[in-house]
């Protein structure tokens, strides 16, 4: 077997890069947008939780490139897809993550709240999603990861994106674009985790 | 329904994929258990080995799969092997961490009427302790599980079969009804690996447990 080595230049890795955070940050947002507003329901509402919870366990279970292969003769190729099959992954972790978080606040705060003659709307804004916003930022944290490593995979239904150099690699055999693409992906995934890590730690304290 | 008249059609082929999707996710479950399980149960005894392997578990965990299977290629070339390598290195951490988290967790007192028993370190160990933990560890396996069924599909990339092919091919040739033909199988797969999942750990669970958990 013949490898080739080029390295590819470095203006095409920070825009590779650059759609990489893109496509996961637009799909992170919106798993946030729709995954939060769920959890709350699910803590507020319980006889939804096992319906709503199985729905997004089975979205997770299915493997990337099959929902991707799913979401093609739907939605056709690029970005739109993509970042769906992405949303869709993570918000088993934002709905899990929001709802346990609001089922750790203490009773006696919500009691406390109440007494003051809070709402039930200013208790969840006030109290209870700021009590609760270290463990839903936990789950965003996972999702993100979760979705640096998915992305590198969306390239192929055309989303662009870091996987872009490692597909490249493979199919050309050139390993310094493999590398390259290998790399980077690891690279950015770990930023995101000790990034948010930080985020939290610093919410926690 | 294009698709599922292609399966049909081509059932000899998709057994074979299927097959190859099922020994690549088995095997590589398989040696992970044999490796993470004695692994994890040691972590519990020997504190360095615990905390070097916390900290690779902290690492190991944000390393997208494509880019361990990617990077099987420049060592290991193209196949089935360095897809197995690269399945086995994945599956291994949350076998392992389901491993020992669950003999950590197993209740102080317990461990100390076993010990005021008479029992011996292995015995606490082996009729104590991974009794006890066995729901977890085989939690860990059904991750493990689950989460291969859906990195055999990447290992197409790499030349190792598997539906994945399929999927590969389907979107190479703009062909819906081969796309599908591998989508829909390896979804419903995934499903299922996770249905015998929860089984299993319902199994594995001592019967003086199951009150509890229903």
């Amino acid at each position: 077997m013949i490898m080739r080595f080029i390295i590819p230049s470095l203006g095409t890795v920070i825009e590779l890069t650059w759609q990489h955070v893109r496509i996961v940050t637009a799909a992170v947002l919106l798993a946030v947008l729709v995954g939060v507003p769920l959890g709350i329901l699910i803590h507020r509402a319980r006889f939804l939780a096992v319906p709503i919870l199985s729905g997004a366990g089975v979205l997770y279970t299915i493997p990337s490139l099959a929902l991707f292969a799913i979401l093609i003769p739907i939605m056709g190729l690029g970005m739109k897809p993509a970042v769906t099959a992405l949303v869709l992954y993570s918000l088993l972790v934002i709905i899990r993550n929001t709802a346990a978080g609001l089922h750790n606040v203490p009773p006696e705060v919500i009691d406390a709240a109440r007494g003051m003659g809070m709402s039930s709307l200013q208790q969840l804004w006030y109290v209870e999603l700021p009590l609760a916003l270290p463990v839903i930022l936990a789950g965003i944290r996972v999702a993100t990861v979760m979705n640096v490593g998915i992305a590198a995979v969306a390239v192929y239904i055309g989303a662009g994106g870091l996987g872009e150099l490692i597909f490249r690699g493979l199919a050309s055999l050139n390993m310094g674009s493999l590398l390259t693409g290998t790399v980077a992906v690891t690279a950015l995934a770990l930023m995101a985790d000790l990034g948010l890590a930080r985020v939290e730690a610093a919410l926690r304290r | 329904m294009g698709f599922l008249e292609y399966l049909v059609r081509n059932n000899q082929q998709i057994l074979l994929l299927l097959r190859q999707h099922l020994e690549l996710t088995f095997l590589s479950v398989g040696i992970s258990v044999a490796l993470a399980v004695p692994l994890g149960l040691a972590a519990t005894r020997v504190r360095t080995l615990e905390r070097v392997m916390t900290g690779v578990a902290n690492v190991w965990q944000a390393v997208p799969s494509i880019a361990i299977l990617a990077l099987m290629v420049p060592i290991l070339g193209i196949g089935f092997a360095p897809a197995l390598v690269a399945l086995t290195l994945r599956s291994f951490l949350p076998i392992y961490l389901n491993c020992y988290v669950g003999v950590r967790s197993v209740d102080p007192a317990v461990v100390d009427a076993a010990r005021g028993l008479g029992l011996d370190e292995g015995n606490i160990l082996l009729r104590v302790e991974v009794p006890l933990a066995a729901p977890v560890i085989a939690a860990g396996i059904r991750t493990a599980a689950v989460q291969n069924v859906a990195i055999a599909t990447l290992a197409a990339f790499i030349g190792a079969g598997g539906l994945g092919n399929l999927i590969v091919q389907g979107l190479a040739l703009m062909d819906t009804a081969r796309l599908l033909a591998g989508a829909v199988p390896t979804a419903l797969l995934a499903v299922g690996m996770e249905i015998l999942g929860a089984w299993g750990e319902k199994v594995f669970t001592p019967k003086g447990l199951r009150v509890r958990t229903s």
